[in-house]
């Protein structure tokens, strides 16, 4: 009796996790922006799927970025114990146990692949499975640790959710999934940069090497500009491919003017400016460059909308 | 300790139970809705078990 009173006790001390801290370790804030752009991916195909498949693949695309996220967790418990901004995750807070966040990535990403074959095909479950293995094996594992354009490398396994919904829809993968490709891999440096010159993180401590660190802020500002550049023609390239219409065009030279004037304040400011109005643009172009995003991809789905209804 | 008693334990651990069976069911509903999906769009249905799969059985001869 004495024994398992002290052995509940025990269990309930550690890793006596509750079901949000599961669904935490499929980080859902990333999981939305999965599932908004496979969804576009797959809307925009010129090919009718029907909704009870088109739900079932969504889920799965977004259970299978969840499975990577739960990966990502589990390997990387020791860089995040060491952050202020991670170290109340479920692993390193000792909530869910550093095997339980590893058994529920594998296991969920066995079932999000195979049930997204079945639902819709292979090349799709496929690229999935690509997906899941490039943000947990080649990113997380390897790539994090070694590089500065570790973000770089990271937003392609961010990239593939259209491109996943597009293949679900259609079988295979043409130009206009490549480029909405395009658009979330170069717009996820600049984005994501932006927010590394403001926040003060503690990436230095863990060992991370990040461009502000490694390279210094000056030259962060002007990666931020090479890639907002890069970034322009495949955003308007898109405009003048099938899914695009007067909608999304529109969006895109307005967008992209925007996104490239914030790029260029932010390259010609230095840091006594910055922060003297506490990083004011470095602040209002990471903020915009979340709305650049949506935007273009509603504006893909507007499109999508007219020409259904026979307008465009 | 009998059984039927609740420990501090079980309390806890309810709001975990309730979303893995939740689960389960809207995983079981998934399958469900996906099968039917299927068969109304026209996929083909084979059975496995003690019944001749048409896209392995050779076609009977009918003609004269």
């Amino acid at each position: 009796m004495t024994d398992l009173t002290t052995n509940t006790t025990a269990t309930a001390a550690e890793g006596d996790a509750q079901f949000g801290d599961y669904v935490q370790l499929l980080k859902p804030r990333v999981m939305s922006l999965v599932v908004f752009t496979a969804l576009v991916g797959l809307l925009v195909a010129p090919v009718s799927v029907d909704p009870m498949i088109a739900f079932t693949a969504i889920l799965f695309i977004a259970l299978g970025g969840g499975a990577s996220g739960a990966l990502n967790m589990w390997y990387d418990a020791d860089i995040d114990a060491v952050m202020r901004r991670t170290a109340k995750r479920p692993v390193p807070s000792g909530r869910v146990t550093s095997g339980e966040a590893l058994s529920l990535g594998l296991w969920l990403s066995a079932i999000s692949v195979a049930m997204l074959g079945l639902a819709t095909n292979w090349l799709a479950a496929g690229l999935l499975a690509f997906t899941i293995f490039f943000y947990a094996v080649i990113y997380t594992m390897w790539l994090k640790r070694a590089t500065p354009q570790n973000i770089v490398i990271g937003g392609a396994a961010g990239a593939f959710p259209p491109v996943i919904g597009w293949a679900a829809a259609t079988g295979s993968v043409s130009i206009e999934a490549i480029l909405m490709f395009g658009l979330i891999f170069i717009w996820t440096p600049p984005h994501f940069w932006a927010l590394a010159l403001f926040m003060k993180s503690d990436y230095h401590e863990a060992k991370v090497p990040m461009l502000t660190v490694t390279h210094g802020r000056r030259e962060t500002r002007r990666q931020i500009l090479i890639y907002t550049l890069v970034l322009a023609p495949v955003a308007l390239g898109l405009a003048f491919t099938s899914v695009a219409g007067p909608v999304y065009l529109a969006a895109a030279i307005v967008l992209n003017a925007i996104f490239l004037k914030g790029a260029w304040d932010i390259w010609r400011r230095d840091e006594a400016t910055a922060e003297a109005d506490a990083y004011l643009v470095e602040k209002r172009v990471f903020r915009f460059s979340l709305y650049y995003l949506f935007l273009h991809f509603g504006a893909l789905l507007a499109d999508a909308g007219l020409r259904s209804w026979g307008i465009v | 300790m009998p059984i039927t008693e609740t420990h501090d334990l079980h309390k806890r651990r309810f709001g975990r139970n309730v979303g893995v069976a939740l689960s389960l069911v809207g995983f079981a509903a998934i399958v469900f809705g996906l099968t039917v999906a299927k068969i109304r769009e026209g996929s083909t249905m084979e059975a496995f078990d003690h019944t001749p799969r048409v896209s392995v059985t050779p076609p009977v001869e009918t003609g004269q």
